[in-house]
């Protein structure tokens, strides 16, 4: 006589839904607060090294787009001096050509992944909005010098909420964070 | 003992006629239950969802307001403009009547629900059979629902719904006539008071009875059959939109807040508790009645029609039917010598129905394969 159907496994179930109302919710609540991304992520921006580039305009010759558009003028050391560096960014599809083609490493993929803009002229970015600056950290793409200094770090992506994010006083959050998604 | 609302009147009729103390304490008591009522159904709308969230490991609704306080006004507004839309082949009437078929009992049954200490619509004498007729009376609505749509996936459901409620009604009605004898009254004031022992200690297999079939009755999960999303799109209003889809929404949670108001008056003693007062500890009993029900839907998957009926059938109604004899038993011989020995008597009884019937629910039986 085993008696097993008399509502445990409903009490287990219970348990287990119950458990679960005192771990910390995985929701990312998006614009507060923000995954702690991988430094190997291959972000959708270019970030431009001014000292470094001479001008060549390599990268607007590989561009399949065309849409990098670079002016210059001879400065007086017999170099040329960048007048105008310029991407549409609206147009541009990331594909990292321009990048791989770079001589002089004057040119790197980023980091960002958020590139949405109100007006469509933003898009256009010159060069002051793409030279490299704290912001605008370049990442490991087509580069292996960067990549070597990178830490030995997998592609998971980490839990940060110390700050950002509504506060929750009826149900507090734990501040325990669990290791990724 | 007179009520609130009797004092109301008294009070009104030493100014006015008599007809006038009368419609206009009648109207006044009307907006107050109703206001709580909606009021509170608007809460539950918005604690089931964070705390569905949060038994899900998610958050729920928490951008509108402190907590997220206001996403279900937020909800109805956009539920108000939104097309009212009648298929073409549809029975007007019938379907413009459903909703209001639907929402209007579950507000008839906060009448005779004590809320605390005199604040009772309607003392009826005859409170728990009006319950019981009245409760019953949005199955009805929820046919025309499915019938009125001309869809055959909202008949499915409105035949499903009649079936589930039919069946459920008489565990839920045997186990109520439990609470009835111990009480000697069919009053709801007099059931709260004569709780010294709530009723659930008294008797906890006709409370487990008449929880379960309660949670058919309003038609929640697991017993959600009628709008199994999964399997007949959205149930009996798959063709409802706009404000009438908004009224069979309500009537549910209304339903659902109805019903843990019956649950708490019946079985947890209604507004009785030590220190706070009366009002807070309804309150108090009816939420966490409710909460229960959000945790079971987070648990539970949803039940096979032929399983819903064997549960009814085989399981809750014969088990009703020999609960009320007992408890009939115990109120002839046993309640006189000690309170307590008909708690043991009940709780021995519970646990041993529940082994005894458990061995009916066995898969396969016979069968080797399964």
């Amino acid at each position: 006589m085993k008696f097993e159907r008399y509502g445990i496994g409903v009490l287990k179930g219970m348990a287990v839904t119950f458990r679960h109302l005192f771990r910390p919710p995985i929701t990312v609540q998006y614009p507060e607060e923000k995954l702690v991304l991988s430094r190997r992520l291959r972000g959708c921006e270019l970030v431009w090294y001014p000292e470094k580039c001479t001008g060549c305009a390599t990268c607007a010759k590989n561009c399949p787009q065309g849409n990098i558009e670079i002016v210059t003028h001879v400065g007086n050391q017999n170099n040329y001096m960048v007048d105008k560096f310029e991407v549409d960014t609206g147009r541009c599809m990331f594909c990292g050509l321009c990048v791989e083609s770079c001589p002089y490493e004057a040119l790197a993929m980023g980091l960002c992944y958020e590139g949405a803009k109100y007006r469509r002229r933003d898009l256009v970015m010159a060069k002051e909005a793409l030279a490299i600056s704290d912001s605008r950290k370049p990442s490991a793409y087509a580069r292996p010098t960067i990549e070597a200094s990178l830490p030995k770090q997998s592609l998971l992506v980490y839990w940060d909420r110390t700050d950002g994010g509504q506060k929750l006083s009826l149900f507090p959050l734990s501040k325990k964070r669990g290791r990724g998604v | 003992m007179m009520t609130l609302l009797e004092e109301f009147r008294a009070w009104l009729s030493a100014a006015l006629p008599e007809w006038a103390a009368y419609l206009i304490a009648g109207i006044v008591g009307i907006f107050v239950v109703l206001g709580f009522v909606l009021t509170l159904v608007i809460v539950f709308i918005w604690y089931e969802r964070r705390l569905l969230g949060r038994f899900q490991i998610r958050l729920g609704p928490n951008r509108l307001g402190p907590e997220g306080i206001f996403q279900p006004i937020a909800t109805a507004l956009k539920i108000l403009i939104k097309e009212d839309v009648v298929p073409e082949k549809a029975d007007r009437v019938v379907h413009w009547l459903a909703p209001i078929v639907v929402f209007v009992p579950v507000l008839m049954v906060f009448a005779v629900i004590p809320l605390s200490q005199g604040a009772i619509l309607a003392d009826l004498n005859v409170g728990v059979l009006y319950l019981v007729a009245v409760g019953s009376v949005s199955a009805v609505g929820i046919y025309m629902a499915g019938w009125g749509s001309n869809n055959k996936y909202a008949l499915i459901a409105a035949m499903r719904t009649v079936a589930q409620i039919v069946s459920y009604e008489l565990p839920v009605v045997l186990s109520l006539l439990g609470v009835v004898l111990m009480v000697g009254s069919l009053s709801m004031t007099k059931t709260v008071e004569a709780q010294v022992v709530p009723f659930i200690v008294m008797q906890p297999l006709g409370f487990l009875i008449f929880f379960l079939g309660a949670l058919a009755e309003m038609n929640r999960c697991p017993f959600d059959l009628l709008e199994a999303d999964s399997e007949i799109v959205a149930g009996y209003h798959t063709e409802y939109s706009g404000m009438k889809f908004a009224m069979f929404y309500l009537g549910e949670y209304g339903h659902a807040l109805a019903y843990a108001c019956i649950i708490t008056t019946l079985f947890l003693g209604g507004w009785r508790g030590p220190v706070l007062p009366p009002f807070l500890w309804f309150l108090i009993k009816v939420v966490a009645v409710f909460s229960l029900i959000v945790w079971l839907r987070a648990t539970l998957p949803r039940l096979r029609v032929d399983q819903l009926m064997a549960f009814a059938w085989k399981g809750l109604f014969p088990m009703a039917l020999i609960n009320i004899f007992v408890v009939a038993v115990e109120m002839l011989w046993l309640v006189d010598i000690s309170r307590w020995l008909v708690v043991a008597t009940n709780i021995v009884l519970a646990v041993v129905l529940i082994l005894a019937w458990s061995r009916l629910f066995v898969l396969g039986r016979g069968r080797v394969e399964v």
